[in-house]
């Protein structure tokens, strides 16, 4: 469903992913880890299309497009969803109305207030959280793990293809941890979404179980593995793949 | 290769849709109508005497007319605000009446003028929820209703003209006394020629639960439109008044210069809401002022789009003690449009309470300024005054300023004075647009969030109004 060939991408003059190669297979579950600084965002944020991040040479096919030549607006409406790791806050827009609106836009309906209030609700009690948020502003004062659930809220309000969470499992208590991820194995068993997940630790890995686990290290995937791999990560660290310094 | 969002952006045809653009499709139409006395260009002794004349007016008015003529001619321009040296008064018709009488019924209006009307959907609004209807085609009221329950309650709600004709005891009180026609040069130009705009009075401890609601607009080419507006609000009673403005596209400037002068008595409560969307060659340059007595609340809500140059600062001096006066405004200037808002309150009693809260929106450089004063004089004891003003900036053409002015000779008051500028950043852009929302939606959902907290306090079709004219200037600001 997605294919990365040999991605290179600069942030101003620096070159931050120096040739990254993937292929996800539909409902799978990937883990990216590594250091921080090792392009694990970056290619997070590239992938959606963030205008700061220049694809300097590569290919992305994403259900058989061409991602590269889309806005991040169309990828969305093509099934990408970025969980974002600092999500902006929307003063004024409330997240029922907000919800709505990129509800009736990726499904390609016109589906009431009324009507959307009750499916909301649905997707707001699996995610454990209290119905009088819908009346509040997007993200205006909440605290990093309710950003975290709203994000969480909004992929079970697309339905995307491909869910990247980027760093969605720091900030959240174990509770929290065990009820995004019921969420998102909920979601993928009933749409076979492809869940990319981004991470530091082990044990968001232990709800979401990963299929491979990759490896990132200076711009580039440097070893696959299965769910085994994580586990040795976190207990070696990152030292074996540390940047192989020339000269 | 990749691209950026603006590139990609750039490949589309490039199109804009600045504030009013659109006017001569959705109101820049104009009937002809065909004025039953239209006064000559250009303003003298003569022509002030003979606007009293035709409206037959009591010699005192008249009088009062001609004084403040003279303190217009002697008043110099202000210097300050927004650039007024455009403006040719001998290029303006001081007053055009465009029919005989004002009508008493919907049946009596002459057929162009519905049709002016109809195509702003006034009687359809007043069919659904207007508790009565004041509508004034250029410079008179020619069509006006009130309802059996107004009535019932003793509540008058006239055209000016014909409200001093049949209540000369309240104009002798009241009139001009907020608003003397000395308190700057186009509140004497506006006391010299007045015509039309309401006068309301709400007796003792009435409470009016829906708004009254005044419609007008500009209808002629050069026609200065000078409404005078004066607003008696009884001992305990409760009212909202709402106006609304559309003007048709000129290309020759247009100067309407308006008077609203209000009186809240102690213990009563009003709100005055305007919004108003001129054309882009509109000065409008108006003076809003209450007084606010014992216990008295007064709200201003003001929407300022369109026009030129926006000159306008609502104010409230707050008399009597514990008094209440707050202003909450939104100003939106597009290419060419200079929109000069903000707010003055003024304690003068012990206890005294006020709020100002002014939202600003500028693109394609349009220029927002806020400019407000807040005073308190040695008497009023603990004095509050809260001022927040807000300026969201969308392109780097555009400009905000900020001109506040502080007079504060109590120690013992409490003011407060927030600000704050923000741009539209790229991350909240991207965020909304990553959701598959178009770069216009995101925009217009940031904007229109932006000024929510003024938005909800607007009667429904007004909010829908302005959320949708929003939605159409930022698919145009989007290239």
């Amino acid at each position: 469903m997605l294919k990365v060939k040999n991605l290179h991408v600069n942030i101003g003059d620096k070159e931050i992913l120096k040739g990254v190669d993937l292929e996800f297979a539909p409902n799978k579950v990937y883990a990216l880890m590594g250091q921080n600084g090792s392009g694990k965002s970056t290619l997070a944020q590239a992938l959606m299309g963030h205008p700061q991040y220049l694809v300097t040479s590569g290919s992305v096919v994403f259900g058989g497009k061409n991602l590269l030549e889309l806005d991040p607006t169309s990828r969305g409406r093509e099934g990408i969803f970025l969980s974002f790791q600092y999500p902006s806050e929307i003063p004024g827009v409330t997240i029922s109305s907000f919800l709505r609106m990129i509800y009736n836009k990726s499904h390609n309906t016109n589906m009431t207030p009324v009507n959307f209030r009750k499916l909301l609700k649905e997707k707001m009690e699996m995610l454990d959280i209290k119905e009088d948020f819908m009346n509040r502003y997007l993200n205006d004062g909440f605290s990093g793990g309710e950003k975290k659930r709203m994000e969480m809220l909004q992929m079970l309000v697309l339905e995307p293809k491909l869910a990247i969470l980027d760093e969605t499992d720091s900030g959240l208590d174990i509770d929290a941890l065990n009820i995004v991820a019921k969420a998102v194995n909920s979601l993928k068993d009933q749409t076979k979404m492809t869940v990319l997940i981004i991470t530091h630790y082990t044990r968001i890995l232990e709800h979401i179980v990963p299929d491979e686990v990759l490896v990132m290290q200076d711009g580039q995937i440097v070893k696959k593995g299965g769910k085994e791999l994580a586990h040795e990560l976190e207990a070696k660290g990152y030292a074996e793949y540390a940047p192989v310094v020339n000269g | 290769m990749g691209k950026k969002l603006n590139d990609i952006h750039s490949d589309k045809k490039k199109s804009t849709i600045e504030v009013n653009a659109n006017y001569e499709n959705t109101y820049g139409f104009n009937v002809k109508s065909t004025p039953v006395f239209k006064a000559q260009k250009g303003l003298n002794e003569d022509i002030v005497a003979q606007i009293s004349d035709m409206k037959h007016e009591p010699v005192w008015m008249k009088e009062f007319r001609l004084r403040a003529y003279k303190t217009f001619l002697e008043k110099p321009m202000p210097t300050w605000g927004g650039d007024l040296s455009k403006i040719d008064f001998n290029n303006i018709f001081y007053y055009l009446k465009p029919s005989n009488k004002e009508e008493k019924t919907w049946d009596d209006v002459p057929s162009e003028i519905k049709e002016t009307f109809d195509r702003l959907g006034i009687p359809q609004a007043e069919k659904e929820y207007l508790a009565g209807v004041k509508a004034q085609f250029d410079s008179e009221v020619v069509y006006g209703t009130l309802q059996a329950e107004l009535q019932e309650q003793g509540v008058i709600f006239l055209g000016t003209d014909d409200a001093l004709k049949k209540y000369p005891h309240f104009f002798e009180e009241y009139f001009g006394k907020i608003i003397p026609p000395t308190d700057n040069k186009f509140a004497a130009l506006n006391s010299a020629v007045w015509s039309g705009g309401s006068f309301v009075y709400i007796p003792k401890g009435v409470h009016l639960k829906r708004p009254l609601q005044a419609y007008f607009r500009i209808n002629a080419e050069n026609m200065g439109q000078f409404e005078r507006t004066l607003i008696i609000v009884d001992e305990g009673a409760y009212a909202h008044y709402v106006e609304g403005c559309t003007a048709p596209v000129y290309s020759a400037d247009s100067l309407h210069s308006a008077v609203v002068e209000v009186i809240v008595k102690p213990g009563a409560r009003f709100r005055y809401t305007t919004i108003q969307n001129w054309s882009n060659d509109v000065y409008n340059l108006v003076t809003k002022r209450a007084r606010v007595e014992k216990d008295g609340i007064m709200e201003w809500i003001d929407g300022n789009l369109g026009s030129r140059l926006t000159m306008k600062y609502p104010s409230c001096f707050l008399v009597g003690e514990r008094a209440h006066g707050e202003v909450l405004s939104i100003a939106y200037a597009g290419k060419g449009q200079h929109q000069d808002a903000g707010a003055k309150m003024i304690h003068i009693a012990p206890n005294t309470t006020s709020t100002i809260i002014s939202k600003s929106v500028s693109v394609h450089g349009g220029r927002t300024s806020y400019r407000g004063k807040v005073q308190v004089i040695p008497a009023a004891k603990n004095a509050k005054s809260r001022v927040e003003c807000d300026a969201l900036i969308l392109d780097e053409d555009s400009r905000s300023d900020t001109y506040p002015t502080m007079v504060i000779n109590e120690p013992g008051a409490n003011i407060e004075h927030e600000a704050t500028v923000s741009k539209i950043g790229e991350e909240k852009l991207f965020y909304l647009m990553s959701r598959g929302l178009t770069e216009a939606e995101a925009m217009s959902l940031i904007v229109s969030g932006f000024i929510e907290p003024i938005v909800k306090e607007l009667p429904l079709e007004y909010s829908l109004e302005l959320n949708r004219l929003i939605e159409l200037e930022m698919e145009g600001s989007v290239g």
